[in-house]
């Protein structure tokens, strides 16, 4: 099952209730999906400003003083803001690399939820709202975001297993099917240099489409990719710094239902998970066809 | 269609039995219509605020019509036998799945395997079906009056499926004796699936079920009929590539 959620705004009067929209969504999918859920929402994007989402399972002891000591090992300013489990940490642009590796050595323990412009990335297990109350999710604003919950089939129930999955800069994928070539695509991106953080399936697609991306392709030619290249079942729901991509593979088993109106574009697993969306009853309401993609940009 | 009008005629009697899905529970809804006696005369029910449940009016067995007002979800009126169901909007997957008798029209589109397994009674879809329509149906009729997705009719061994609109790949799929119908283009045909003859007979039965849908406008003439080749009924090691 899993349940799989994504939201793009068109509105901007709209953007202050996207965390609020988002999680509603995400809870009214919860009998899909159990096991865990998370949700990246994209904020208006800074030039001057990135954003690094990190995860611990012992935040009191790993965040304590953390921005203090990566401002001094990076030699720039750092803040930190601690939600729960999770802390965003805010400093150059220029510096996220760097951070990283600083990170590494500072708080071996400590995961790496995303990076980017906009990006923040909240997961852990437990049920939808148990994760959106941890988080705070509902006051969130933000331009889109995706949303996932998840009945685990390809790997652990695992913080890092939950969905989304972050491979690459403001790039996060959610994720309904399984795949079946995912470990010879992993051994594939490995050579071209792609890390990978778990044993998910789904990891091997957010990498696959960060890999393309990096070659140049645009969102739209990345999704198209995964259609000859990822074999197995896959509902994909996708987020970019300013765009918003879904694709079916061609069988298109998993569900999916998609509403647009002039305030915003809303994915949803079920149509169940877009009705409280505003003015929904005059929505353009359509099944995604199979083998075929669909990408929003700002 | 006769029992639509007789819930339209009761309703504006004020004689239809309205339950609120935002006030009652799904399964207070189910368990009133299965409790339905022979000879009720409930025989008319309206269903405000399905929001897209799972499983409404599932499992009728009564010849009263329902009128669902919104979309549903997955499951909308499974194993109907007997009752006449309209939903006033779009239905998930697997509505009208396993169908014994009676009637459902969905007034939207429905989504993937619409009238799977039916065994009898007619699923009118006025909108598109999407994927695997009418999979494995064994005596259902559905008349959709959009297009229909992929691998639709896969495995149908009786009852007839009839389409206004276009049907997507694989249509008909290892068919047994399942009738199909299209009016529109086909865009591949699945293993053993071939296109056949339109005879007097056809014309006269896929007019019939156009009527039964209240499909006015469309001659029975304009479709095309595909059915079985009945080559891969046995294992014969000439026609291994046909699998």
């Amino acid at each position: 099952m899993c349940g799989i959620v994504g939201l793009f705004l068109k509105d901007k009067a709209l953007e202050p209730k996207l965390g609020a929209m988002l999680s509603e969504m995400l809870v009214s999918l919860s009998d899909r999906g159990p096991d865990s859920a998370g949700i990246a929402i994209y904020g208006a994007p800074s030039k001057n400003e990135a954003k690094i989402t990190i995860q611990s399972a012992k935040p009191e002891r790993d965040f304590r003083g953390l921005d203090a000591e990566l401002a001094k090992a990076i030699g720039v300013p750092v803040s930190l803001a601690t939600k729960s489990t999770h802390a965003v940490i805010r400093t150059a642009p220029d510096k996220v690399d760097a951070a990283r590796e600083a990170l590494q050595t500072l708080r071996p323990d400590i995961r790496i939820m995303g990076a980017g412009e906009a990006v923040e990335i909240y997961k852990e297990v437990g049920l939808p709202e148990a994760v959106v109350d941890r988080f705070d999710v509902r006051s969130m604003t933000g331009t889109h975001g995706i949303g996932h919950t998840r009945m685990a089939t390809e790997s652990a129930v695992t913080t890092m297993g939950a969905h989304p999955f972050s491979t690459g800069a403001d790039q996060c994928l959610v994720h309904n099917g399984s795949l079946s070539n995912h470990n010879n695509v992993r051994r594939e991106l490995i050579r071209d240099g792609m890390t990978f953080e778990t044993e998910n399936d789904t990891e091997v697609a957010a990498a696959y489409l960060s890999n393309r991306m990096a070659h140049g392709k645009n969102l739209g030619e990345a999704l198209e990719g995964t259609l000859s290249d990822l074999d197995g079942f896959f509902t994909f729901v996708v987020g970019t710094k300013n765009g918003f991509g879904v694709v079916r593979d061609p069988i298109a088993c998993k569900p999916a239902v998609m509403a647009e109106t002039a305030q915003y574009v809303a994915f949803g697993s079920e149509y169940r998970a877009l009705t409280k969306l505003p003015g929904i009853d005059n929505a353009r309401v359509w099944e995604p066809e199979p083998a075929t993609v669909y990408f929003w940009e700002h | 269609m006769p029992a639509t009008t007789m819930s339209k005629t009761q309703r504006e009697q004020g004689h239809a039995r309205v339950f609120d899905l935002s006030e009652h529970s799904l399964r207070e809804l189910n368990q009133a219509l299965h409790k339905l006696a022979p000879g009720s005369n409930e025989t008319a029910w309206e269903v405000l605020n399905p929001k897209g449940s799972h499983s409404v009016a599932v499992g009728v067995d009564q010849p009263v019509s329902i009128d669902v007002r919104g979309s549903v979800g997955y499951y909308c009126a499974g194993m109907n036998d007997g009752a006449a169901i309209t939903v006033h909007g779009s239905a998930g997957p697997g509505v009208g799945e396993n169908m014994m008798s009676g009637s459902i029209v969905i007034k939207g589109d429905a989504s993937q395997y619409a009238g799977a397994t039916g065994r009898g009674g007619l699923l009118v879809i006025e909108g598109n079906a999407s994927s695997r329509c009418g999979i494995s149906m064994k005596g259902i009729d559905i008349v959709v009056h959009g297009n229909i997705g992929h691998m639709s009719a896969f495995m149908a061994q009786s009852g007839n499926l009839v389409v206004l609109g276009d049907a997507g790949d694989a249509l008909g799929d290892s068919i047994y004796e399942a009738r199909l119908f299209v009016r529109g283009k086909v865009e591949s045909l699945g293993a053993d699936c071939i296109a056949k003859e339109m005879r007097p007979e056809h014309i006269e039965l896929v007019q019939g079920l156009l009527d039964k849908a209240g499909v006015t406008g469309v001659k029975a003439s304009e479709f095309k009929r595909y059915g079985s080749a009945r080559k891969l009924y046995n294992f014969n090691i000439d026609n291994a590539d046909a699998y």
